[in-house]
């Protein structure tokens, strides 16, 4: 067998093939293919439900005013539309859940960070987190009102208990679920105690943290429809939760329905126009995306 | 076999050159009782300036400690480590780039970390990724890039430290035969070109000599030094070379010697299968 020399160029020349061989090739999905494959289904799973529910209130299983039909929802919310209040109140709650998130925002990472990072701050306080995150959070609706009175700041107050452990215990997983070889790459590319957590720790742990978050703002809504549907004054304003009390007390069905939907309506919405892209993309960078496995 | 006559000009090397690593008397155990055998053993090892050393060994041996120690993830139980010529960089089997980045971005994370100023970042990131034939990848993801490609842009990493020492920890194990071949004479044009002291751990014997000046040889439980064997073969050397087999064929039977010490005392001492 003869000895081949290999020269430089030739080196690079067939890295240059092998990788033109190995490189996995993506799928390229279209805008009007990814349209019908993910908007499709669930409007049309809407539209069934609503026309299930239009064919029971046409067949007066129930009185009108226990059942009423979807017309007659839709002309309800189109009269509070015309005064103002739907917009009123959704801008209210919005205003509120926006800004109960924020601060939980602050809390639960600062409070996940620290206890991932402090095996003594973990074991002391990890089973009242993960305990506070199961209860819940309208139980604390009765002491806010003692403690602030009917205010914002009672209604913050239920709205952070509600979503901060979430947003802690989702920094904690996403950070245990760090591979070691990550952190010991940090070590060897000489990242101290601090770049290691902001280069290394925490953007790795970002999956697990923004499930969190997104788990966080789930409890944060719910806990705030609680909160408002309690904590009833004029001085708050109108909002979500006052309009659904509003249709209890005048035995409105179409308006509690309206109200219903409407939260529904918010929640999915920041749902699907906030976080799903935020995690599509978080995911699809690392390579992770379920639609393209 | 006489292929392993020391070679003059190695021999004024090895007197002659500045140690890069120094191991002396290293001993590393994981229990503090000393029940179990410590992972390594009074090791003593020197690695000289610009040389390039094999460290071979079966499973448990403690070739990754020892790595560890040098890279000072880890310290000594008895013993010292000096490495004279400053911080390592490790290479592992997995490239273990981070996902979040572009290739470009992990080695600008390595710049950074080392103290470069933003405005160099991008154009020393983009030089080191043509250095090892990677221009224009320097926005591709991690997961759009093959395994050896992937290895590439860790050495790239790797580079981007200045380091005068890289350790290599199995960092071709999980390739394919065709790629692995090809990142070997890579390797070897980075190490020449960047004149920097590799320690380069396998348990590969053929690989092993395919690279090394200098080949180790470690024993399991404790980890010891076995025997070592300076690697003459002068020209290029490709891992189908005659030579490299000699040579891997010598060090596979002391390997093989070493290894059926572990069978368990008062079975077959040496059993037929471990022969093939």
């Amino acid at each position: 067998m003869s000895t081949i020399d290999v020269r430089e160029d030739d080196v690079a020349s067939l890295e240059a093939g092998l990788d033109a061989l190995d490189t996995p090739t993506a799928r390229r999905v279209g805008l009007g293919a990814r349209l019908s494959r993910s908007v499709l289904p669930p409007v049309v799973a809407v539209l069934l439900l609503l026309a299930v529910w239009a064919v029971v209130a046409a067949l007066h299983v129930k009185p009108d005013y226990v059942l009423p039909a979807p017309a007659e929802v839709w002309s309800t919310f189109q009269q509070y539309w015309a005064d103002g209040s739907v917009q009123a109140a959704v801008w209210n709650s919005l205003r509120r859940a926006a800004v109960g998130f924020a601060l939980s925002l602050v809390v639960g990472t600062a409070l996940g960070l620290l206890m991932s990072q402090s095996r003594l701050v973990r074991t002391a306080i990890g089973p009242l987190v993960t305990g506070l995150q199961s209860l819940p959070s309208v139980a604390w609706v009765p002491a806010a009102i003692i403690w602030f009175g009917l205010t914002d700041a009672a209604i913050y107050m239920v709205v952070l208990l509600g979503a901060v452990p979430s947003i802690a215990n989702g920094l904690l997983a996403g950070v245990a679920q760090v591979p070691p070889i990550y952190t010991r790459v940090g070590r060897v590319l000489g990242a101290g105690r601090w770049a290691q957590i902001r280069y290394v720790v925490l953007p790795a742990a970002m999956p697990g943290y923004f499930s969190g978050l997104r788990q966080g703002w789930a409890f944060a809504w719910r806990s705030l429809m609680a909160a408002e549907l309690i904590t009833l004054s004029p001085g708050l304003g109108v909002s979500l939760g006052q309009l659904l009390d509003t249709g209890r007390e005048l035995s409105d069905m179409s308006l509690v329905i309206a109200a219903i939907l409407l939260i529904l309506v918010v929640g999915v919405g920041i749902e699907l126009l906030v976080f799903s892209p935020l995690e599509r993309r978080l995911l699809h960078n690392r390579g992770l995306d379920l639609d393209s496995r | 076999m006489t292929l392993t006559t020391v070679g003059e000009e190695d021999e004024v090397r090895a007197r002659t050159a500045l140690p890069a690593i120094e191991l002396d008397r290293v001993t590393k155990r994981f229990d503090r009782d000393g029940a179990r055998p410590a992972a390594l053993q009074d090791v003593s090892l020197t690695v000289a300036e610009g040389e390039f050393l094999s460290l071979l060994g079966a499973s448990g041996c403690g070739k990754s400690t020892l790595l560890s120690l040098v890279a000072g993830l880890d310290s000594p139980t008895g013993g010292t480590v000096s490495t004279p010529a400053g911080r390592a960089a490790l290479m592992f089997q997995e490239a273990a780039l981070f996902p979040w980045l572009t290739a470009g971005q992990n080695v600008e994370l390595a710049l950074r970390l080392r103290g470069v100023p933003r405005r160099g970042r991008r154009p020393e990131a983009e030089r080191l990724l043509a250095s090892v034939h990677l221009d224009g990848h320097h926005g591709a993801r991690v997961h759009e890039l093959s395994g050896g490609m992937r290895q590439r842009v860790a050495l790239a990493r790797a580079l981007a430290q200045e380091a005068r020492v890289l350790l290599m920890d199995e960092p071709f194990a999980a390739l394919d035969a065709i790629t692995r071949d090809v990142l070997h004479d890579e390797l070897e044009r980075v190490w020449q070109e960047n004149g920097l002291t590799v320690v380069f751990v396998t348990h590969n014997v053929r690989e092993a000599v395919r690279l090394g000046q200098r080949v180790v040889l470690m024993s399991s439980r404790p980890g010891r030094i076995a025997r070592e064997w300076e690697v003459a073969i002068p020209g290029r050397r490709r891992i189908e070379s005659p030579e490299v087999a000699d040579l891997a064929r010598e060090i596979t039977d002391v390997l093989r010697t070493e290894i059926r010490r572990h069978a368990a005392p008062g079975g077959p001492v040496a059993n037929a299968g471990a022969d093939r």
